[in-house]
């Protein structure tokens, strides 16, 4: 699948969460996303970077334009080297949280992207692939 | 640091977000407003936020709040000006700003406000009769 183009982001501070934003932001215009899902994949992403800074000791944020036969899509992944998630079923459910949260920013990131993939084991991080196709 | 301008509306505050909110910002505004609030005795709040571009789970938290310590301070608050696209993505997201009252824009928001506040003035009316 080619990918037209890349850009990463280290997220450090709740500074780069607002510059995750702007990063999704750029990206999806680039795909040619429309309004209301540009507006989706960046909510995602803001939710999916805060988790990285509030329980992953932040990470990375890699966003590639991808281009399939018909089709282009943004995907962004998020990857820490924190602690990582014991029960992965139970954190996405909505209401679920270690923190001050609300619990909604896994469950709904899940619902505002079209695909979604988590990985992540206790001591060993998490990953967590989004991507939203125009 | 930098903070979100409050301006005296009648007997109402009025907040407009024009930046992308970050932690520290809005930490400031919620206390901002609360001190505003007393010492004015104002009775509600309207947050324009017909500039923002996404409304997250911290953001939302964040509106949620400042509704709370208003509602206790005696103000309205009634969050104004959100965008289609954002109603959309809160909605799915699953956050949905039950402590929050909405309107399309400023002046109905104001409009929202002062009619509450007839209504509350003409039952405390009838309490004293
Ligand atoms: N990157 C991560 N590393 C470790 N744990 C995580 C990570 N992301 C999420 N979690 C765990 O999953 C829980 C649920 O996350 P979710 O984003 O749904 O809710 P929240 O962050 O607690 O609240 P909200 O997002 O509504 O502010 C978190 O409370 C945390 O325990
Ligand atoms: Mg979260």
């Amino acid at each position: 699948m080619p990918t037209l183009r890349t850009d990463r982001l280290e997220i450090r501070s709740s500074d780069d969460v607002v510059r995750v934003r702007q990063m999704a932001r750029a990206m999806a215009l680039e795909t040619g996303l429309g309004l209301v899902d540009q507006t989706k994949i960046i909510t995602a992403a803001s939710e999916l970077a805060r988790n990285m800074l509030d329980y992953g000791g932040g990470g990375l944020v890699l966003a590639e334009v991808l281009e399939q036969p018909g089709r282009r899509g943004l995907r962004l992944t998020f990857e820490d080297k924190g602690p990582g998630i014991a029960d992965v079923e139970a954190a996405l459910k909505d209401g679920f949280t270690t923190g001050k949260g609300m619990g909604l920013g896994l469950g709904g990131a899940k619902r505002l992207s079209n695909e979604f993939s988590i990985d992540s084991r206790p001591g060993a991080g998490t990953k967590v692939v989004i991507a939203r196709w125009k | 640091m930098d903070r979100i301008p409050i301006l005296k509306f009648g007997n109402a505050l009025l907040v407009t977000i024009q930046v992308d909110m970050h932690d520290r910002l809005a930490t400031a505004l919620e206390e901002d407003l609360t001190a505003k609030i007393v010492a004015y005795g104002a009775r509600g709040v309207l947050i324009d936020i017909s500039a923002l571009e996404i409304v997250d789970s911290f953001i939302g938290r964040m509106l949620d709040n400042i509704a709370a310590v208003s509602r206790i301070l005696d103000a309205d608050t009634v969050v104004v000006g959100m965008r289609p696209a954002v109603a959309i993505t809160l909605v799915e997201l699953g956050l949905s700003l039950t402590g929050v009252k909405t309107a399309l824009n400023v002046e109905r928001g104001m409009a929202l406000i002062q009619a509450r506040l007839q209504t509350s003035e003409s039952e405390d009316a009838d309490v004293e009769d």
